[in-house]
């Protein structure tokens, strides 16, 4: 058995919370770079070198990068032979956030209770954690700041399995097109497709941790992936919505086997604010 | 688009009048933030005592929840929240006298059609933004609600604050005009 202290992971989810918040991901900044080019609308053009600039901005300032900084998601897989001391890894992972907001000047954006008195927890806890169990003896964290205003335009379906393949596109370029200036397009767009009503939102939300550019292993994922961004951005949304030919940078699929009356059909819309980050402990 | 007009709140009939979806302006003088939080409560209280937290005739609303200043700032990141959400109490706010709210994305139809009985527009920022846009704000202030911490009314100075006319008095939506010459294929609800 492995021994990770818990003090180890405090440290680590802060700083880890802190990079996120103000550095947007490396492959993300490129794909805008390139979108640039791909721009026709003028104002799209301008559009992303302003957003380019921002990200400038806040890491060279070091602040945040967006004002919401975000309900915090993790990933969390632990090797089965490691053993945590001095704790529990989940409030150390809580602590971590609290520790983030503090230092980090961000915003609390959390509310204790979703319809009764809304109000705000202060220090952006608890977080949403998922874990998973895997071989080895390390434990890997992905962190990822969900924004209210893309997580707003995403949505969830049950097809029927009659709707096959154009029903699921059909949704998915709907909600893309609804979600417009709202959510802060140009966008990274997550689907999940199979598995039961909640895991299909999952799947959406863990795709959009692959790299921009990425291609699932299965050819034919693959290609809906290439076909879904093609027709996403001839939907004329643009950046952040004034009109243009880059409404979305990437679409990233994921599948899993499901019910035989079913087709689930997740969409989870991620805006420029893509923060996230991943390490390994 | 148009050249960018300079205008300074408290807003006019006369300014309202002569901005167009698609204007770009810059925008300066006195400010008040207010998002989901802060309408509800406002409104809420203006039912029980007929009072708003400021003086809304002509004043303009920024909704912003900002992050907290790092020390030497006067405030934190602060690029505008979907105005969607604001929706159901903007019409009573522009029958007040609120002459301009800023944000970003669509306003349901309530709200153009109380933009053009009442004289008043919707800018748009751009969303995301929020570190640059922070470099036009000169001054912060909480007046009202403190307790709800970033959802607090504030009392901001804008300098130059880069925004764009998204829905006039006329009926013009900017991202309506903009996709349409963009828009290559249609979904069918
Ligand atoms: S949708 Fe994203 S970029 Fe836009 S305000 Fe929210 S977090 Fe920021």
């Amino acid at each position: 058995m492995r021994e990770i202290h818990v003090n180890e992971i405090v440290e680590k989810v802060k700083n880890m919370v802190m990079d996120a918040e103000y550095n947007l991901p490396e492959d993300f900044v490129k794909s805008l770079e390139t979108a640039k080019a791909f721009e026709e609308s003028p104002i799209g053009k301008e559009i992303i070198e302003t957003i380019l600039q921002n990200a400038q901005v806040a890491s060279v300032e070091k602040v945040a990068y967006c004002q919401d900084t975000g309900y915090p998601v993790f990933f969390v897989e632990i090797g089965q032979e490691v053993h945590i001391v001095g704790g529990s890894i989940k409030d150390a992972i809580n602590e971590g956030v609290r520790q983030a907001t503090k230092e980090g000047y961000l915003r609390a954006s959390l509310a204790f209770d979703p319809v009764f008195e809304r109000k705000n927890t202060g220090d952006n806890t608890p977080a949403l954690i998922y874990f998973d169990v895997v071989p080895g003896d390390k434990i890997k964290i992905k962190f990822a700041a969900k924004g209210g205003g893309s997580e707003n335009q995403s949505k969830q379906t049950m097809l029927k399995p009659a709707d096959g393949l154009e029903g699921v596109k059909k949704f998915v370029l709907k909600t893309i097109a609804n979600a417009g200036p709202n959510a802060c397009p140009p966008f990274t767009v997550g689907v999940g497709i199979g598995g039961t009503f909640d895991y299909s939102a999952v799947l959406a939300k863990k795709a959009l941790f692959r790299p921009i550019g990425d291609r699932h292993p299965d050819p034919r994922v693959a290609m809906l992936e290439e076909e879904l961004l093609s027709l996403a951005n001839q939907l004329g949304v643009g950046p952040l919505g004034f009109g243009g030919t880059v409404t979305a940078v990437d679409v990233k699929i994921e599948v899993a086997p499901v019910h035989i009356a079913s087709l689930p059909v997740a969409v989870n819309i991620q805006c420029h604010a893509n923060r996230h980050n991943e390490i390994e402990i | 688009m148009s050249q960018v007009k300079k205008i300074t709140t408290p807003l006019t009939d006369d300014v309202i009048q002569d901005l167009r979806a698609g204007d770009r302006v810059l925008l300066s003088g006195y400010i008040y933030t207010a998002r989901d939080a802060a309408h509800k409560r406002m409104l809420e209280e203006y039912e029980k005592t007929g009072k708003l937290p400021f003086d809304i005739k002509g004043q303009v609303i920024y909704y912003v929840g900002p992050t907290p200043p790092k020390p030497g700032q006067v405030i934190g990141s602060a690029g505008p929240t979907t105005a969607y959400r604001m929706d159901k109490y903007t019409p009573k706010l522009l029958e007040l006298g609120l002459k301009g709210t800023i944000g970003k994305g669509w306003r349901g139809i309530e709200v153009k059609e109380a933009l053009k009985k009442y004289k008043a527009v919707y800018f748009a920022a751009y969303g995301g933004t929020a570190a640059l846009l922070s470099k036009h704000i000169k001054s912060s202030e909480i007046i009202a609600y403190e307790d709800l911490g970033p959802e607090a009314i504030r009392k901001l100075y804008f300098e130059d604050f880069p925004v764009i006319v998204a829905n006039d008095i006329y009926g013009g939506d900017v991202f309506t005009q903009g996709q349409k010459a963009y828009k290559k294929i249609e979904i069918d609800p």
